[in-house]
């Protein structure tokens, strides 16, 4: 291979490092997060490795795969969730970082007890406001964030908040409706 | 308006709602199988390249590594037309080829290991240019393709697949025309349609004749159809996870399916090979480049006398089913030109790049980006609205044209004058439209202008279908038919249609799972074909269960069944609704009656589609802003009203509207890399710039099956980039002849830069 020799050192020295650390030999220690109201205590080097990112541990160490990862940098907003009430992008924010946080995904906006939807999760049924659904999850978390700040966002508002939201089958108008339909209802 | 129906017509939740709005819905990563393996690709840095040396040694030796392929020790499955795709081979063809493939115990694993992988490659020229690569000297990419040039027509289509259109006389034509015209357009920014949720494949072995595919596909059992073949016919069961969009990209793309299977016979467990992003800008399905020389033949009443010319399709490194793509395409071509003389010839050709696929549109968008540009120097000539100009050649009842099959099919579809008219009316067009090259509006620097495009598509009754409809005694129905949901609502649709006709209420019919093993045979979702053919299908099979049902209870209320009606799972005779007796009454509890539908190929009704655009162009900074769009279909009846604007507004996705504007794929012609891999250097419209968008929407009885409707949803982003590029010649007086329209090539137009 006549280019990136340089680099490839670089890169094999990196796949070392990042086997020592998934074999344990870094300092131990537990990260806990709360997610949709339930405790988990994961430890570092078993559970979480430094290299995991929040959409990462939350798919597929916890299981909360309603979060989705589009591009995985941080570019399409699938990854969306709150983190003590904020959107974050989930794909780039590492785990390690996430210790005593709250954080709450899709499945944890339907009432625990009566399983009654969030009026924002209804008025995306009643509206259609999808098709293929891959990106409302994230959609539907940074609207929470908005109606949770802003009751009553103009138009202009709800575009605002969901511009870093990326859907392909063009759901953006029939979104819109039901943010603002569901701000209009209120909670 | 359509008729008045219970469910037809009606905006109703999708079936799927609640799960997707709570995170239930199951799409391919969220899927994980017992003992399964995270697959990895290497792939190639190079455009064109053959491997000299291979060695996998230390990536094998590495700890969680089941199993490394190579071109060596992969299974010999081959695929496309003719056969030049390998599971791996030793030649590179793109930069993102694969050359190599892992499978691991983590996919953290599995990536590690690709780097411990030594390749030494020897460096070939490389084509990137359609016409380049037709000439003698130039590269050659497949042994089996001579010349780059594919051979035409494609075998599974039939033995008369349609390679060109040639009817009449085209010199006669021209002799015959007021005005003859001729051009080139370029409709080669490959972009990418971009479904949010990259392509995955899960691939497990039952035994060595049974092979289980889990995928994300709008199309399940297309990956069945397709793969079967090349895979010594062993028994493929696919069974379709929720798709997070497709756009026709995830029907039955050979190669990630190929590289799954593979890895699980040689690991004897599942494998999951999932894209990440980069890989789905590098290594899967752009839309196909297309470039057209022509010459037109136009009378000063806007009767098309000849067209002839070339069309060049450049497919990439590789063809999944790039001639169908172009037999559909000249199909499309005669629809929206009624012209006696043509000689139409398309050649398809293979470059060094990440290939092309199967795309929304498919090959209709490509071919009407530049051959309705090309029309529109003719109907300047002669200066024609190019409304009046639509209305005038588009296919009328009476007419007819060759589809891709081939054969002469006589249209019997309904006369779309009228619904471009009822378009020009809501978009204002008369109006705004001030004649060829003239603005509708200056304001300092900026200039409007107004601009439309059309499609239609004889593929709404393509292929064939089946469904089984099984009802029970407790008055439930259950549609067996093997139907993704990919995001057009289709498996709802299909239910809705099914309880129509058994008088059901909607939550009491349901659809089966997309899997191949429990469901008939269906060709898939593709051409708009779910509302015509499948859904004929599935009704068909509803009326059978209903036939059934009421040959059981005729003995029971002492009537003929063709007496008897149902409502809500209670039978009785006509008129006498109060003297009604169950559904189990007249089944029994232990019993359960299934109706059988099946659908075969019609061309002969067509779809349609039309794009209204205005622009604001600023001719010092040549940036274009597109203010409004509307689009006009006329869908004979509309299924679920909700859904449809949804599909509408689908105009603007999957590689459409926008392409004119400023969407592209960005090749380096010096290296083969694609330079806007990611999804902040490739461009898309965000939540904040969406121009206003409105719907016209007619519902002519279209005679399709007992409801009168066909399907839109595949057609409409296609008349958009040839809409806008008209809108911009109005606005500026200047011709931009390849996409996307972007500022420098605005400025260099006004000869400003």
């Amino acid at each position: 291979m006549e280019v990136n020799d340089g680099n490839e050192r670089e890169k094999r020295k990196g796949v070392s490092e990042r086997a020592m650390a998934t074999s344990g030999t870094t300092e131990k220690y537990n990260i806990r997060l709360t997610v949709n109201g339930k405790a988990h205590e994961l430890m570092v080097g078993k559970d979480v490795n430094p290299e995991h990112t929040l959409s990462h541990t939350l798919r597929e160490t916890l299981g909360y795969t309603g979060t989705k990862i589009g591009c995985d940098h941080g570019a399409c907003g699938a990854c969306t969730v709150l983190m003590d009430g904020d959107p974050v992008l989930s794909c780039m924010t590492l785990t390690v970082e996430c210790d005593g946080r709250s954080i709450t995904t899709i499945e944890g906006l339907e009432e625990p007890e009566t399983g009654k939807l969030h009026p924002l999760q209804q008025a995306f049924i009643d509206n259609t406001a999808f098709q293929c659904g891959f990106c409302t999850p994230g959609i539907i978390m940074s609207a929470k964030a908005l109606l949770d700040e802003n009751p009553s966002p103009t138009e202009q508002d709800v575009k605002q908040a969901l511009a870093g939201h990326y859907c392909r089958c063009i759901s953006q108008y029939l979104v819109v409706k039901a943010v603002k339909e569901a701000a209009g209802k209120g909670r | 308006m359509g008729e008045e129906y219970r469910h037809i017509g009606k905006a109703t939740p999708r079936k799927d709602a609640r799960a997707i709005v709570t995170g239930k819905a199951q799409y391919i990563d969220d899927m994980k199988l017992p003992r399964m393996l995270y697959g990895r690709v290497l792939r190639s840095p190079y455009p064109h390249a053959r491997i000299k040396n291979i060695d996998t040694s230390k990536a094998e030796a590495y700890p969680g590594v089941k199993a490394v392929l190579t071109y060596k020790n992969v299974p010999e499955w081959r695929a496309g037309y003719p056969y030049h795709r390998l599971v791996l081979d030793s030649t590179m063809r793109f930069v993102g080829d694969a050359v190599s493939l892992v499978a691991a115990e983590t996919e953290a694993i599995a990536e590690e290991a690709l780097e411990l992988i030594d390749v030494e490659y020897e460096q070939l020229p490389a084509v990137y240019d359609v016409e380049e690569a037709m000439k003698p000297d130039a590269p050659q990419i497949h042994e089996r393709i001579p010349g780059n040039v594919f051979p035409r027509g494609y075998p599974a289509i039939g033995a008369k697949a349609l390679q060109e259109v040639v009817m009449g006389d085209v010199e006669k034509g021209f002799s015959e025309a007021d005005f003859v015209t001729e051009g080139t357009y370029a409709y080669e920014n490959i972009p990418n349609p971009l479904p949010p949720e990259p392509p995955g494949v899960i691939a497990t072995w039952e035994d060595p004749d049974h092979l289980t595919i889990y995928t994300s596909s709008q199309s399940a059992a297309m990956n069945r159809n397709f793969a079967q073949p090349a895979l010594g016919l062993v028994d493929i069961r696919v069974i379709s996870a929720q798709c997070g969009g497709s756009y026709g990209t995830k029907n039955a793309n050979f190669i990630p399916m190929a590289h799954a299977a593979a890895l699980a016979k040689a690991t004897g467990r599942p494998v999951k090979v999932y894209f990440n992003k980069e890989e789905h800008f590098n290594a899967y399905s752009l839309r196909l480049g297309s470039r057209i020389h022509a010459r037109v033949g136009i009378k000063k009443d806007g009767t098309v006398t000849a067209l002839s010319g070339e069309w060049f399709v450049d497919t990439g490194a590789a063809s999944e089913m790039a001639q169908v793509q172009v037999a559909v395409g000249c199909g499309e071509a005669q629809l929206m030109l009624r012209c006696p003389n043509w000689n139409l010839q398309p050649y398809l050709v293979c470059t060094n790049r990440n290939p092309s696929g199967c795309v929304r549109g498919f090959g209709g968008q490509e071919l009407k980006s530049a051959l309705i540009p090309l029309l529109t120097i003719a109907m300047e000539k002669a200066d024609l609205d190019p409304v009046e100009f639509f209305k005038k050649n588009f296919v009328k009842p009476g007419d007819g044209y060759y589809w891709r099959d081939g054969i002469w099919w006589d249209y019997r579809g309904v006369d779309y004058s009228n619904t471009m008219q009822k378009g020009a009316e809501v978009f204002g067009w008369e109006d705004k439209w001030r004649g060829w090259g003239k603005p509708t509006a200056v304001n300092g620097t900026k200039r409007i202008g107004v601009g439309v495009g059309l499609h239609g598509n004889a593929d709404i009754g393509e292929d064939e279908s089946e469904a089984y409809v099984k009802i029970s005694p407790d008055a439930r129905a259950v549609l067996h038919a093997c139907v993704s949901e990919a995001g057009m609502g289709e498996r709802s649709s299909l239910c809705k249609m099914v309880a129509e006709v058994l008088n059901l209420p909607l939550d009491r019919v349901n659809i089966t799972d997309p899997d191949t093993l429990i469901n008939p045979f269906e060709f898939g979702l593709v051409g708009s074909r779910g509302t015509y053919a499948v859904g004929s299908a599935s009704i068909e099979a509803a009326e059978d269960a209903k036939r059934k049902l009421f040959e059981l209870a005729a003995p029971v209320l002492g009537a003929k069944p063709e007496d008897l009606e149902t409502k809500d799972g209670q039978i009785y005779v006509r008129g006498n609704e109060e003297k009604a007796i169950p559904w189990r009454k007249a089944m029994g509890i232990m019993r359960t009656l299934t109706g059988l539908g099946r659908f075969e190929t019609d061309f002969s009704l067509c779809n349609f589609m039309m794009i209204y655009a205005e622009v604001e162009v600023d001719v010092e900074t040549g940036k274009t802003d597109l203010l409004r769009i509307v689009a006009v279909t006329d869908c004979g009846q509309i299924i679920d009203p909700l859904v449809l604007e949804g599909q509408l507004q689908g105009s603007f996705g999957s590689a459409g509207i926008d392409t004119a504007l400023f969407e592209e794929t960005v090749l380096d012609k010096d290296t083969g890399h694609i330079l806007n891999c990611n999804m902040m250097d490739y461009k898309w419209r965000t939540f904040l710039d969406f121009p206003e968008f409105q719907s016209v929407i007619l519902e002519t009885p279209i005679p399709s099956h007992r409801f009168k409707a066909v399907g839109v949803g595949e057609i409409s982003p296609a008349p958009g980039p040839s809409a806008v590029l008209m809108a911009i010649h109005s606005a500026i007086g200047k011709r931009i002849t390849d996409y996307p329209a972007t500022p420098d090539k605005i400025l260099k137009a006004l000869g400003k830069i």
